[in-house]
């Protein structure tokens, strides 16, 4: 199905929010965080969070910052 | 030593971490400047770059703690979900609060600020607003559970300093024992020591750092300055007259 990752549309196999994260080649080391259609969806979370065609999946990681 | 939320910071510089010429001379910039805190954010990455991962493992050798920001945010859903994960990611309950109203200024929204505020102060975070030097605002957000002010000394990134001496003067005495840190616009030392004179407890200086010809010397600067501001709030400043006063003593004059 089509999402929306980080703004850009990708086709995924993926139905969950942590097989999305596998299937993008995030591994368990990878410090991010989530967010499902503006909201924030926490790393214990993400295993039970599903994914239907369309959803916008945010992923961030730590950057510099003022 | 002011507390903040508990925590008693071992300077009262605290430097963000962008626009460094590179990752080396912003280690170099906050060891220089002995900061307190450094400031961080969250942005969009791909999977298979590394770039944030680098910066992760860049700040937690410098051993500083961090204050994650909402930066870019505009409503306060965006600054909310911001700062739940960037508690996440940097592990720390702390959150400079952005929401910005204006894009020119980028004067922070005081009334989404207020309401951002609330919600994450009742989901157990330790708020810190960047805010104008409301007063009414000020109350407000004392009243939604924050326990710092951080008022603007001028548009972020700008380099003018302090553009509302009276505000801020009339912010400090209205709230005396409120924590209370002048946050963005600060372009030289100069405007640092002027901040901590009035005595405010701490500031927050990023782009006068990082844009600096040579930021590690600068960031030391600002830290002296940084000092010296305080030193002076707490030795209690003369009083400013329009007239002239002799200092040399008159009785005694020889007459000639």
């Amino acid at each position: 199905m089509q999402i929306l990752v980080n703004g850009e549309r990708h086709d995924v196999q993926a139905t969950t929010l942590s097989a999305l994260l596998d299937e993008m080649g995030y591994d368990a080391t990878t410090r991010i965080a989530t967010a499902v259609d503006g909201c924030f969806v926490a790393a214990s979370k993400r295993t039970a969070l599903p994914l239907h065609a369309g959803v916008q999946v945010e992923i961030l990681a730590p950057m510099q910052g003022g | 030593m002011t507390l903040f939320y508990g925590t008693e910071l071992s300077s009262r510089l605290m430097l963000g971490t962008a626009q460094y010429p590179s990752p080396e001379i912003l280690a170099d910039a906050v060891r220089r400047a002995g900061a307190g805190v450094v400031t961080v954010s969250l942005r969009r990455e791909a999977a298979g770059a590394r770039a944030g991962q680098a910066f992760w493992e860049l700040i937690r050798g410098l051993d500083v703690p961090v204050l994650p920001n909402t930066a870019g945010c505009h409503t306060v859903r965006e600054a909310v979900t911001t700062a739940q994960m960037a508690r996440e990611v940097f592990g720390t309950d702390w959150i400079k609060l952005e929401v910005i109203g204006e894009s020119d200024t980028l004067q922070p929204d005081m009334f989404a600020l207020v309401e951002a505020a609330r919600i994450l102060v009742e989901d157990g975070f330790n708020v810190f607003p960047y805010m104008t030097e409301d007063l009414v605002g000020a109350e407000r957000l004392l009243r939604a559970g924050c326990e710092v002010l951080m008022p603007w000394g001028a548009p972020i990134g700008s380099g003018k300093g302090l553009n509302n001496l009276f505000g801020l003067r009339a912010l400090r005495a209205h709230f005396p024992d409120v924590p209370m840190v002048v946050d963005a616009g600060i372009g030289v030392p100069s405007h640092a020591a002027q901040a901590m004179e009035l005595g405010y407890d701490a500031v927050l200086i990023n782009t006068a750092v990082a844009k600096a010809g040579n930021p590690a010397e600068m960031a030391r600067a600002f830290a002296m300055a940084v000092e010296a501001g305080r030193m002076a709030y707490i030795a209690d400043p003369m009083e400013e007259r329009d007239m002239a006063v002799p200092s040399t003593p008159v009785i005694g004059q020889a007459v000639l």
